[in-house]
């Protein structure tokens, strides 16, 4: 048993690791398409997580189970910084915005030498594993299905519904549209965090608008419903490109396929049930 | 006379080229029905908007319970106890109709992440309750036996009572009503009507909009009519019939002169 689990590890670690990772994505995207807001800063907030624990790690030297919790802090405040401006917007206008806060950090990594510019950071030592993955997700799993259960999650999804109404019936949306875009800092922030803990380097290139689309479409092909369901889309789209080697360069068009083929007739997602709460 | 639940003065919406609201002056007396009528596109609903905080008024003020929330957002004058329903039907169609009336009483839970993840029993006991309240407001509008069901499966007058129950769950002080009896038949209006007096009865005071004059004239304990944003009368429902300037705004002034000539 363990010498086939260590074999297999072996060959798919990386595999592996990025389901892990992209399910705490998952449910980045999830907590805010679950309020009915279409930001789309996730893979802005990863990046600040992984520039930021990098920084700790590499350059101050600073313990891993410090820096962890740690990489959430650059991600939070930048989520309040522009929480401010944007929960004014909605819609498609507020996705152009915080896309635009993804390339804009791209340009400031690339640009500025402390952060290594085009060649990103390397050398980071490799202090994350399967258990600080999953660990942080099962347990982000557990909150956020008790939070879906409770109350907020009432009020979240009635938010998303109909945010007028939501309001009229006393939810305070304000709060509940800034708490969610906090939450998906964190979540987005500790997945940075982990995954330059985990590749040894991280580059420019690897926050802007490509991965904030992939990170929707886990969401997209999932469904929103229940948190499980943006897991289980992100888990798909994570492995199958692996499944996929066969068709080699076409591999990008079946995955694009699928989710034009998901959006068109699943447009609930796969798991198209929501959470019961009677 | 007691002081007014709702007090309107010099209120005014403008919109590009329009005064949707002009200068609008209303008193709402605790414990009344008080309708407001007017032809189509008169400033009704717009009037509405305001009064719930989802239009900001480009004048005037707004005192709810001889507090001024002209700038308040429309969750704070809810959790001050302003309920409302709306013309289009606007219920949470995914939840049973059991967890629309609870997203009713949303400023009653104070718990945050913290208390919902600790699983504290003040949470729950705050949840059990809210749930024997909702069931109650269920069975005030007769919705109890269909608690558990999808609202979006309810038959349309059903659909609507159920929004007044939602907005009746926190036992709010003013229920505002938008055309409560629109698309229903003559047997729900007049349920609708005993409903309505039911609510005044039990403390809350009702502001309607409705196109039913028979259903607004039976009811209301007053009467203002609007016509193009102006208020242009206001009275008991049996004076409001006879006044010329309200057949006018109905009929036209061909019509009203008419009319008075051959009543006089």
């Amino acid at each position: 048993m363990m010498a086939w689990w260590d074999d297999f590890f072996w060959t798919y670690q990386n595999l592996v690791y990025a389901l892990g990772i992209n399910g705490l994505l998952a449910l980045s995207i999830y907590v805010v398409l679950a309020v009915g807001q279409l930001s789309l800063g996730q893979a802005a907030f990863m990046g600040l997580g992984a520039y930021s624990s990098t920084i700790m790690t590499v350059k101050f030297k600073l313990p891993f189970l410090l820096v962890l919790p740690a990489s959430c802090v650059v991600p939070v405040v930048f989520a309040l910084l522009i929480g401010g401006p944007t929960l004014r917007l909605s819609g498609v206008y507020l996705a152009i915005a915080t896309i635009g806060l993804g390339e804009v950090l791209r340009a400031v990594y690339l640009n500025i030498d402390y952060f290594g510019g085009a060649l990103g950071l390397s050398g980071i030592p490799e202090r994350a594993g399967v258990g600080a993955i999953y660990g942080l997700l099962v347990v982000a799993l557990l909150v956020l299905w008790l939070v879906g259960r409770s109350h907020i999650g009432r009020a979240m999804e009635a938010m998303r519904t109909d945010e007028t109404a939501a309001e009229v019936m006393g939810i305070n949306v304000p709060r509940y549209r800034l708490g969610a875009l906090l939450a998906s800092a964190v979540l987005a922030g500790l997945a940075g965090a982990l995954s330059a803990h985990v590749s040894s380097f991280i580059g420019p290139n690897e926050y802007g608008f490509e991965p904030a689309v992939t990170i929707l479409s886990y969401a997209l092909l999932g469904g929103i419903g229940t948190p499980i369901a943006p897991v289980l889309g992100a888990w798909i789209l994570t492995l199958l490109p692996e499944m996929l080697r066969g068709l080699a360069d076409f591999r990008l068009v079946f995955n694009g396929l699928i989710i034009v083929i998901a959006v068109l007739f699943l447009p609930r997602g796969l798991l198209a049930f929501r959470l019961r709460r009677s | 006379m007691s002081a007014p639940v709702l007090e309107l003065a010099g209120l005014t919406r403008r919109y590009a080229g329009l005064v949707a609201v002009d200068e609008v002056e209303l008193a709402v007396q605790p414990g009344t029905v008080h309708a407001v009528i007017g032809p189509n596109g008169a400033g009704k609903t717009t009037l509405f908007n305001l009064i719930s905080g989802i239009v900001v008024p480009s004048e005037g003020t707004i005192r709810f319970l001889g507090q001024d929330v002209t700038a308040a957002p429309p969750f704070k004058r809810a959790a001050a106890g302003m309920g409302r329903t709306f013309q289009n039907i606007r219920i949470f169609a995914e939840m049973t109709v059991l967890e629309n009336v609870l997203t009713g009483l949303a400023p009653g839970f104070t718990g945050g992440l913290l208390a919902v993840v600790a699983m504290l029993p003040g949470l729950r006991r705050a949840e059990r309750e809210a749930r024997t309240r909702a069931l109650e407001v269920l069975d005030i509008v007769g919705l109890a036996d269909r608690a558990h069901v999808p609202a979006a499966s309810l038959p349309y007058g059903d659909q609507r009572r159920l929004e007044i129950a939602r907005a009746l769950a926190s036992a709010p002080r003013l229920i505002l009503l938008d055309e409560p009896a629109a698309g229903m038949n003559p047997a729900e209006t007049v349920a609708l009507g005993a409903l309505v007096r039911r609510i005044r009865d039990a403390g809350t005071t009702v502001l309607l909009v409705e196109h039913d004059m028979g259903f607004v004239m039976e009811l209301s304990d007053r009467v203002t009519v609007l016509n193009f944003g102006r208020r242009i009368f206001e009275g008991a429902p049996d004076t409001v019939k006879r006044e010329p300037t309200v057949i006018e705004a109905y009929l036209g002034p061909k019509v009203a002169t008419r009319l008075a000539g051959v009543t006089t």
